[in-house]
């Protein structure tokens, strides 16, 4: 069920979301829907969930790594879900009235709003960490999302950034931290965390992770920039997640944690210093604040750190005020910022210096703002009272070092609670309204009775809860319970008789109105004090620091990376390429091998030298190419020598065909290399050019030693003696390449058929259909109208195709194999071609070259594929033999036909080069796009 | 292998990566060409000294050449070829477009840099946190008696 609701809410949401501007603001009534289904659950489930029956829930997500999604229900995540859920219900019904005229997004933010609220009950969910993790930065992206809803907005859009920013990462921090933790304790479950007590100083790394984590999402020094920014977002998602949901969660999680955690490492002192610090700073910062909603944010960055300091202790007394805090700050801080948001919607203005009081009508308005401000304040008779009363209390009992220091900054920072609730009801009062600005506010129209229910619901709630404590005692009880096992908790109430903790409370109540009463030195005192820290850098410039900063030097380095010229990408890839496999060759470099193996080498080798480097400096394009050729046809005799006649007759052949589509390509080009300017100096290239020379002579020595002959490895040997009884074939390398290895070949012969069909689509792309037709019809014209040449093309080719079919049969046993029979024919097209132009080549075949490609392809995938249909794997084998009387014995195996495809795609990839560059006449320049000429 | 083929490897690489590294795409391919059989001579000198052909003729198996660089080289002859029809027919539409092979810098790449340059400045403006903040509800306020 627990599960259920999670993913009603988002299903809700996100229908919500998707509808979008039809529903309006009506959007927030289906919104509605999941906090007030959720809420009549848990009431169903109170009663046993506060006797100790937590409910749990297991999904399994990873089970290998012992990853769960594990809900728990206890009574301590029910506080939270009653927070979550019930002020989720008044907000929504606050909206209707707030959103009176809908923009555009406004149902937008409804259905974010029903998904921040299932992350967020994810978050009070969870008993797992990482799955706590995951639902915690559910709730910053669904937040960055409602406070960046107003897209438009720059302030809006820089609070978005910047509350997703620091919530993100300190996210990241505190799953660090969780697998810290959860590996030293052996679980990773909240349950089970607290027996397991680890320790040690991975913990301690481990817990300031954590705190950073939580002092991120509940905006504590220095990280508490983000919640004041993000008051630009709509009052009732203020009101939601700015007072009631999100930043708790990081309270939550110190609830939680606090308990095993709290006597290991830095935990209490960190906790002590950073939320002294915030409560203290937040409240002197409220205190000076004109725009009422700001003025609850900085509020709320200090109630915040009060409950850090009340739960984050890891004693069962103060947690127990934390959870009272917990609960009266969730209704008086929605019911205020509430209030704000109907002031803003009725005057048009939340600046205490322009209200000047209220007309008739606004009496209910006031009222629940004075109840609602008052018990921030803590005073009696409301549960903002009970509540501080209980945490000084509990501070007063403390046994740790530091409870002194506790009490005086809870002390010092309710005086400045109590000032600053002072100066909001003031500021409603109209009592800081300044005369030389215009009076909207006294004859502003009064809110509907509708749009002010929900404040004053809460803000009586808190007023009732005060005076019958026992409305949440039982509550409370069992939630300190959930949190520490052994706690025996004193019961909620209203009076405790005299004690240090109610002369205290007076001490801060009377402070307090001392201070409202000197607001006016007060507010000079401020000046001055703002006035001598203006210099100092304060959070949000640092944070914004950062954010440029880390832009402008990715664009900085961007613009230098990734410049636009090829040749600088490819030095870079080269470079780093080449050097960083350069130092591990050389440490594990051993022997030297003999210098030269055999001396046939040598000739071969001076062959490749010389035309290797003249490929390289020759100025002339056609040179360079015939220079590419004779390395390739001494790499052809060199793989003679190494008993490798397959790789030989296909070098061959390849270079034949290659060489003349050089020199199709390159008679249109100019003759030399023009000088252009190079991007890149030559030196710096020859360095690279160099080192990659280097690299790889290393490497060659070092894998030299690894490896010496054939029988050390067994897969080699293995093919050498499966070739004949499983592969029917004597020819080795052509088994491998059909039936061992024949999904590789399969892919390769696919990546041919790309090849082709790019390189004609690309050569082809300047041209009109009308052109294909024409050259349809063109008459015969070859390269050299020569009668010798003519008739011995006529005379060799047929004999050369004959040859190539007998390579494609006989590859099975002998040297050849399709791709040798393929690139044979390829020559004889090539003489074709030379004896009659393009022309000659497309009369000999019948079939367009790309019904010859796209059939070879078709034809080896059947092959390969009909074994599934018999049950058997891809690619099985299978052969027959017949007896053909005096020629022999042909034995044929399912390699063959896959071998055909193979031939064939060859054929119709030479076929395709030749329709590519194979006209005699390139195209006019008119003939193309006029886009392209221009 | 032995120095020499080791030394004959990484000459080919060499000059073909130089090659790579220049402008003109007929160049490059050219380059791509000589990368191509440095690697080949690189995959058959892995396997071994050489030997007889492994077509399997009754002789001891430690005779054969190794013939899985073989089959791997062979594939990368031809797919070599295929990427040279490829290249050399983007050479051909350079041509047919620019009258010439020139790999030229990418313009927009080139705009990143130069608009970088021209806004160095801070984006983000700087909001006095204290300052009032403006309403969300700007718009309503028109509508307002």
């Amino acid at each position: 069920m627990l599960l259920t609701i999670l993913i009603f809410h988002f299903l809700l949401g996100g229908a919500v979301v998707a509808i979008g501007d039809r529903l309006g603001r009506r959007g927030f009534l289906f919104a509605a829907l999941a906090p007030a289904v959720t809420m009549a659950w848990l009431a169903t489930k109170l009663g046993s969930v506060r006797d100790g029956n937590a409910i749990q829930q297991r999904i399994e997500w990873i089970p290998q790594l012992d990853l769960a999604i594990d809900l728990r229900l206890d009574a301590m995540s029910a506080v939270m879900v009653g927070l979550v859920s019930g002020i989720g219900i008044f907000v929504c019904i606050y909206a209707l009235g707030y959103f009176s005229h809908p923009k555009p997004g406004t149902a937008r933010l409804a259905g974010l709003l029903t998904m921040f609220a299932g992350a967020m009950l994810g978050v009070v969910l969870s008993d797992h960490l990482i799955a706590l993790f995951l639902f915690w930065e559910l709730t910053s992206i669904t937040s960055y999302l409602l406070i960046g809803n107003d897209d438009r907005n720059p302030r809006a859009r820089d609070a978005a950034l910047s509350a997703i920013l620091i919530t993100g990462s300190g996210g990241l921090a505190m799953l660090a931290g969780f697998v810290l933790i959860g590996q030293s304790a052996g679980t990773y479950r909240l349950s089970e965390l607290v027996d397991a007590a680890p320790g040690g100083s991975t913990v301690t790394v481990g817990i300031v992770l954590v705190l950073i984590g939580a002092f991120t999402k509940s905006a504590q020094l220095p990280f508490a920039g983000w919640l004041p920014g993000a008051m630009v977002a709509p009052t009732p998602i203020s009101a939601y997640l700015h007072a009631a949901t999100m930043v708790k969660a990081g309270v939550y999680l110190v609830a939680r944690l606090a308990p095993p955690l709290a006597d290991l490492g830095a935990w209490r002192t960190l906790v002590i210093l950073v939320s002294s610090a915030t409560m203290i700073v937040g409240g002197w910062r409220a205190l000076r604040q004109h725009d009422l909603k700001l003025l609850l944010a900085y509020g709320t960055v200090s109630q915040l750190a009060f409950m850090m300091l009340l739960f984050g202790m890891g004693r069962y007394d103060l947690a127990q005020a934390g959870i009272v805090v917990l609960i009266a700050h969730g209704a008086f801080k929605a019911a205020l910022f509430m209030v704000v948001g109907i002031i803003d919607h009725q005057t048009g203005t939340r600046d205490v210096r322009k209200l000047h009081g209220f007309g008739s009508g606004w009496h209910p308005v006031i009222i629940t703002s004075v109840l609602a401000a008052a018990s921030m304040a803590g005073f009696p008779p409301l549960l903002g009272f009970i509540a501080k009363e209980k945490g000084l209390d509990a501070a007063l009992h403390a046994d740790f070092s530091g409870g002194t220091a506790i009490v005086v900054v809870l002390v010092v920072g309710s005086i400045l609670t109590v000032a600053y609730s002072g100066r909001f009801v003031l500021g409603v009062l109209g009592r800081l309204g300044e005369s030389d600005r215009q009076r909207i506010s006294p004859t502003a129209p009064a809110p509907t009775a509708w749009f002010v229910a929900p404040a004053a619901l809460l803000a009586l709630g808190s007023l009732a809860a005060g005076l019958a404590p026992v409305l949440v005692d039982e509550t409370v009880r069992s939630a300190t319970e959930s949190l520490y096992a052994a706690a025996k908790p004193k019961p909620v109430v209203l009076w405790a008789g005299f004690n240090t903790a109610l002369l205290l409370s007076a001490v801060i109540i009377v402070a307090g109105l001392v201070t409202i009463a000197l607001r006016q030195r007060v507010e000079r005192l401020q000046h001055g004090f703002g006035d001598a820290v203006a210099p100092w850098p304060d959070s949000d410039r640092v944070f914004w620091g950062i954010v440029t900063g880390t832009s402008r030097f990715a664009k900085k380095s961007t613009g230098i990376v990734q410049n636009g010229s090829l040749p600088i990408y490819l030095m870079i890839i080269l470079g780093v390429a080449a050097a960083l496999p350069l130092v591990p060759a050389l440490t594990s470099f051993e022997t030297w091998p003999d210098t030269i193996g055999t001396w046939v080498h040598v000739p071969i080798a001076a062959v490749i030298v010389v035309a290797a480097i003249g490929a390289t400096v020759v100025r002339r394009r056609i040179a360079a190419a015939l220079l590419l050729g004779a390395v390739g046809f001494a790499m052809a005799g060199f793989y003679v020598v190494q008993g490798a006649p397959d790789l030989a007759l296909t070098q061959f052949t390849i270079e034949t065909l290659a060489t003349v589509l050089f020199v199709l390509v390159l008679r249109f080009l100019p003759r030399r290399f023009a000088d252009s300017k190079a991007a890149v100096t030559t030196a710096a290239r020859l360095a690279v050019a160099g080192l990659v020379g280097v690299t790889v002579f290393v490497l060659a020595l070092v894998s030299a030693g690894a490896r010496s002959d054939v029988s050390q490895t067994s897969i080699s040997a293995e093919m050498l003696e499966r070739s004949v009884p499983d592969g029917k074939g004597s020819n080795v390398v052509n088994v491998i390449l059909v039936d061992f290895r024949g999904l590789d070949t399969l892919g390769e012969i696919t990546v041919l058929v790309v090849a082709a069909l790019g390189a004609v689509s690309l050569a082809r792309a300047g041209r009109r259909p009308s052109d294909r037709r024409r050259d349809r019809s063109a008459s015969g014209r070859g390269f050299a109208e020569l009668p010798l040449v003519d008739a011995s093309a006529r005379l060799l080719y047929p004999s050369i195709l004959v040859l190539s079919v007998y390579f494609l049969f006989a590859g099975h046993n002998q040297p050849g194999g399709g791709f040798v029979g393929g690139l044979t024919a390829g020559a004889a097209i090539s003489l074709r071609y030379i004896a009659g132009g393009v022309a000659a080549v497309r009369k000999s075949f019948r079939l367009a070259p790309w019904t010859i490609l796209g059939g070879g392809l078709t034809i080896s995938a059947l092959t390969a594929l009909v074994p599934l249909a018999t049950g058997n794997s891809l690619l099985e084998h299978a052969g027959i033999a017949w007896d053909l009387g005096p020629l022999g014995t042909m034995k044929a195996t399912s390699a063959l036909p896959f071998d055909i495809g193979v031939y064939l795609v060859v054929v119709g990839l030479v076929l395709m080069a030749y329709e590519a560059f194979g006209d005699e006449h390139a195209p006019e320049t008119s003939e193309l796009p006029e886009a392209v000429t221009s | 292998m032995t120095i020499l083929i080791a030394a004959l490897s990484g000459l080919l690489f060499a000059c073909g990566s130089w090659l790579l590294m220049q402008r003109r795409l007929s160049r490059i391919i050219i380059g791509v060409g000589l990368l191509g059989h440095g690697a080949n001579l690189l995959l058959i000198t892995s396997g071994g000294t050489g030997g007889r052909p492994p077509i399997i003729d009754g002789s001891p198996l430690s005779d054969y050449a190794d013939p899985l660089p073989q089959a791997l080289a062979l594939t990368a002859i031809v797919i070599t070829f295929g990427i040279t029809a490829f290249l050399l027919a983007l050479g051909y539409r350079s041509w047919q477009l620019t009258g010439d092979d020139q790999v030229e810098d990418d313009v927009e790449d080139r705009m990143i840099e130069r608009w970088e340059a021209d806004h160095a400045e801070s984006e983000h403006p700087d909001f006095d946190p204290d300052a009032e903040l403006p309403s969300d509800l700007a718009s309503n306020q028109a509508d307002q008696p």
